[in-house]
């Protein structure tokens, strides 16, 4: 079939005309590809790489190494050890069963922890990623892991950093303890830093390490990496160093908290030693204690119940968070309220029969048939309680309470301790407040002999001690420096009292140790120089006097004995309190004493310090002590290894 | 039936055809090739495997193929075309029987040699058969209801067969390429007034029936078209995807992060990043200014095959050379808006550049047919 030209030509210009057409429109749509190629290029080139950068960089954080904590002489406290995990890499392991089955047949894994783990590695979708399948394994099972490595590919021992107290128990009050940080941790933070979300990352959770947790934990390096879009590292960018935590030295003596916390075993006890001249406490301990090793990678139920159901509570500090009516060691403070005001002086006397009687009630005195004519120093060293009624009577609570403050009482101290408790001094503003109710005068008058609403901790009463005993502002502290720089002494200012009424009521304090006819003449210092001077006391659980013998352990008196020493130039301050224990004089004095010794002698004290009568008593008791403490026989100087 | 419309004897003869080839296409096409090479080898991390070295063999392969049906005269391939397109729908007819699943469709007819993508071939073959269809046809007859009808159907078998597999972006190109060639044909413009009026109508009223009574398709339909239409509203899936290669394109700015660069194709970000977003990352390494350079390769390509079909008086020849350089220009424009995010995501591959065995020869016996065309043209 043969067309004419003319027909070809013609077709021919048509099929021209609109390829030329089709053509413009594909002209078109190039031109729209070029434009739209240029806005997302040019014009919103910035933005776009911006997002790629984004898009590539991870930012990783490199774990800062936790400060250290060490006593007063450089002994270590808290320290950092290598924990050794094992970690698999499935792409790497090929049949990961297999080998998980092999590691765990060589490092003795426990059927569920190999359960635990195999699951793990199956349910990771990341494959490159590591899974750890063994944690806090021994230095030996990482040697065979090591030796095996040919026979275990994807396998590898990974080292981290985990805290270990080696003083033990001891400093459970003190230095406290590190843990997993856990949601509630992450939910008290207003902005959680981000190395906490770190998986393992250890935070303090209570005392020291708690409270000084800034300074402690340092700050994180960072590391940043490129990673491809299933979040495969492919390598570094740039590494920030952090900075490590600041090592933490405290204010206590390692071998005198040691020694002090032998001497409390077996009592529902607390012993705070103060040293005066910058308030620095030198021992802080509180009985029964516990591991704080048990807790670090999680405590488990076995461990942590008979804790938790001791009915000597050994969880809590009883130092800063147990507060206890005073009893007479509080008399110190309605004597000076009342020698301050010039009601009365220091001379003056006042007759007891045994009782006083304020509208139609009786208040008695301990002693029955009354103490007769007492001033000062006999009331305090025979513990007369009408002598403090009526002073408390004419002073009156709101500058009992005033002056207890002063020394210290009621006060809440910024210790770095967990739970430090205010104590209370009660005013009569207080108790329309708290209670709803006006004061009355009975209220006053027990609270002059610190029992009633009157509470105060054993630190308060070590504070108040050193502050008689110095007539300056004693304030605890806890951190001696940071990163070797002191803090500056806080407080520590005079009292401004007048000099002579603070000697005698030190000299009243020292009669009732070194009087013969003082509460604790049986716990006093026999050695020059190194005399003793204290108060007793006996607060009263319930309100009832019953033999103590006779009740359960939870309704005896609680025993309470305050002290400083040298008398002529005082050194240190401590506060006794031994929960349910009976009589001060019996069951709290001669623990001071111990300790004071102790402290006083920076070591064991010659047998001569003791009165001849208790030499034998006491060198039984040290010989069974240093069985407990091994340390106290090595001289001092030689332990800061 | 004669093969012969007009005077051959100016036809070059033997292998005084080679000096005839459409030589600065020949060029063109291996330079586009060559930046395929240069981008799979980046994109390997600078590597020749796995992709530059395969993608290279097969160029040559193609280019081979490409002269040697060059040389063969117009006339024979006029007369293979029915041949030829009932050979690529069996093939597909094939694929639906005997077919390889691969990435979640039925695509591949392993012919044990070489694995085969008939909806590839069928690209070509259509326009053949379009082509001899309009050659054969008297000029009178073109808009004849009944001689439209037939190419109609022509275009629909193929299309609709490749719908099931289901790859509904050849799908598209396959439409696109029959109603185009049918339009350059002379079809009369009211058949496509009609066509695209009565589209839009239908797709309007399924999109007014959503949500009331006599709603025509499901929800998840409705969805589907909705993550269609716009990526953005399925971040996770196709909308990852776009983000992700708009990132790319955009970070690479006026000259790119220079080759090898790369830092989103290199990193996994970009999927598919050899194969349908390969340009992204040639966006990413060379900028504006590669892309604009390709854009300018591809533009001179079809220049050339318009010019070549407009040069040519044989009507079969012009109507062949005039579908395929369409089918080229669907191809990469429909490649370069959806990677620019313009288009929905479909599987298109950015022609002799993305990796891939099928793609590539097809192209290239289409560009030989092309060459044939212009060899053998009247003079």
């Amino acid at each position: 079939m043969r067309r004419s030209r003319a027909e070809t030509d013609s077709n021919h210009t048509k099929l021209s005309r609109r390829a030329a057409l089709l053509g413009g429109v594909q002209l078109l749509v190039m031109g729209a590809l070029a434009v739209r190629m240029r806005h997302l290029q040019v014009d919103q080139a910035d933005q776009f790489r911006m997002l790629a950068e984004e898009n590539r960089i991870n930012i990783r954080l490199i774990p800062p190494v936790r400060g250290e904590i060490f006593d007063r002489n450089g002994m270590q406290l808290a320290k950092n050890v290598p924990s050794y995990r094992i970690v698999m890499v499935r792409e790497d392991a090929g049949d990961f069963r297999t080998v998980m089955l092999r590691v765990a047949d060589l490092i003795k894994l426990t059927p569920e922890k190999t359960e635990r783990a195999l699951q793990e590695l199956s349910e990771n979708s990341a494959h490159f990623l590591p899974v750890t399948i063994a944690e806090d394994v021994s230095w030996d099972a990482v040697s065979a892991i090591s030796v095996n490595a040919p026979a275990l590919p994807g396998v590898s021992p990974e080292v981290g950093s985990t805290r270990v107290y080696p003083r033990g128990s001891d400093f459970a009050h003190v230095v406290g303890r590190v843990g997993r940080v856990s949601t509630k941790d992450l939910e008290a933070l207003e902005s959680p830093d981000a190395v906490l979300r770190i998986p393992r990352f250890q935070i303090g959770k209570i005392n020291v390490e708690a409270r000084e947790e800034t300074i402690l934990r340092g700050v994180a390096g960072t590391r940043q990496v490129e990673v491809n879009a299933t979040g495969r590292v492919m390598r570094e960018l740039e590494r920030r160093e952090g900075q490590s935590g600041a090592d933490v030295q405290l204010t206590i003596d390692a071998r005198l908290q040691n020694y002090v916390q032998a001497r409390l075993s077996g009592e529902s006890a607390a012993v705070v030693i103060l040293d005066c001249e910058k308030g620095d406490i030198i021992a802080n301990c509180s009985a029964p204690s516990y591991d704080p090793n048990l807790f670090i990678g999680g405590i488990r139920s076995k461990d942590y119940d008979p804790l938790l159901n001791n009915k000597y509570r050994p969880l809590v500090n009883k130092t800063v968070q147990g507060a206890y009516p005073p009893g007479s060691t509080f008399k110190m403070m309605t004597a000076m309220a009342a020698i301050e005001a010039g009601i009365i002086g220091p001379d003056d006397t006042v007759y007891c029969p045994g009782y006083l009687e304020i509208g139609g009630r009786r208040f008695h005195c301990w002693k029955r048939g009354g103490h007769g004519r007492v001033d000062l120093e006999t009331s305090l060293k025979s513990s007369c309680d009408v002598y403090y009624y009526d002073l408390a009577l004419k002073v009156g609570i709101e500058k009992i309470s005033a002056m207890a403050n002063r020394f210290g009482l009621g006060i809440k101290y910024d210790l770095a301790l967990s739970s430090v408790n205010s104590g209370l001094t009660p005013t009569k503003e207080w108790k329309l407040r708290q209670r709803g109710e006006s004061w009355v005068i009975g209220d006053t008058v027990n609270a002059a002999i610190g029992q009633g609403f009157m509470l105060a901790t054993p630190m308060q009463l070590a504070v108040m001690t050193a502050r008689i005993a110095t007539g300056r502002e004693v304030t605890p502290r806890l951190i001696k420096s940071v990163n070797g720089i002191e803090p500056p002494v806080k407080g520590n200012e005079p009292l401004d009292m007048r000099e002579s009424n603070l000697g005698r009521m030190r000299k009243s304090m020292h009669a009732v140790v070194n009087d013969r006819r003082g509460t604790a003449y049986r716990s006093r210092i026999i050695a020059e120089g190194m005399r003793m001077a204290g108060k007793t006391g006996t607060s009263q659980v319930r309100s009832v006097v019953v033999d103590n013998n006779e009740v359960p352990w939870e309704q005896r008196d609680h025993a309470l004995f305050v002290c400083f020493a040298p008398y002529e130039a005082p050194k240190y301050a401590c506060a006794v309190l031994v929960e349910h224990g009976g009589g001060g004089s019996v069951a709290a004095a001669p623990i001071a004493r111990d300790v004071m010794l102790q402290a006083l002698y920076e070591g064991e004290p010659p047998l001569e310090a003791y009165p001849a009568g208790d030499r034998p008593r006491i060198e039984a008791l040290q010989r069974t002590l240093r069985d407990v403490r091994p340390e106290a026989r090595i001289k001092k100087g030689n332990d800061q290894a | 039936m004669s093969y012969l419309e007009y005077t051959v004897k100016s036809v070059p003869t033997g292998l005084r055809k080679v000096l005839y080839l459409n030589w600065p296409l020949v060029v063109l096409l291996t330079a586009v090739a060559g930046v395929g090479f240069l981008i799979l080898y980046s994109v390997a991390g600078g590597s020749y495997t796995p992709w530059a070295a395969p993608q290279m063999k097969r160029f040559a392969v193609g280019l081979c193929l490409m002269l040697a049906i060059g040389l063969v005269p117009i006339w024979l391939w006029r007369n293979l075309a029915g041949v030829a397109y009932g050979l690529s729908v069996i093939l597909l007819i094939g694929v639906e029987l005997f077919g390889e699943v691969g990435m979640g469709a039925q695509r591949w007819l392993d012919l044990g040699v070489f694995r085969l993508q008939p909806s590839e071939l069928t690209k070509i073959t259509l326009v053949m058969v379009l082509a001899a269809y309009y050659d054969w046809l008297p000029a009178k007859k073109i808009s004849h209801p009944l001689w439209v009808l037939l190419p109609i159907l022509i275009v629909l078998l193929p299309t609709l067969l490749v719908i099931k597999q289901p790859d509904l972006g050849t799908a598209i190109l396959l439409l696109a390429a029959g109603g185009g060639l049918m339009f350059l044909a002379g079809v009369h413009w009211a058949y496509f007034a009609t066509v695209i009026a009565a589209g839009v109508a239908l797709l309007a009223t399924v999109f007014q029936s959503r949500g009331t009574s006599w709603q025509m398709i499901a929800d998840y339909q409705f969805r589907r078209i909705d993550t269609f239409l716009d990526p953005g509203s399925d971040p996770l899936n196709t909308g990852y995807h776009i983000a992700q290669s708009k990132i790319a394109l955009g970070s690479g700015g006026w000259t790119g992060r220079g080759f090898m660069q790369g830092t989103q194709s290199r990193l996994n970000f970009l999927p598919e990043k050899h194969t349908d977003f390969v340009f992204t990352t040639l966006a990413e390494e060379f900028g504006f200014i590669g892309g604009i350079f390709l854009l300018v390769l591809y533009t001179l390509i079809i220049v050339f095959c318009v010019a070549s079909a407009i040069m040519n008086k044989d009507r079969f020849a012009s109507l062949l050379t005039l579908g395929i350089a369409l089918n080229f220009f669907l191809f990469f424009a429909v490649n370069m808006s959806m990677v620019m995010g313009m288009a929905p995501v479909v599987g298109v591959p950015l022609p002799l550049v993305s990796y891939g065995g099928s793609a590539m020869l097809v192209l290239m016996l289409a560009f030989g047919l092309v060459q044939s065309a212009h060899v053998h043209r009247p003079r």
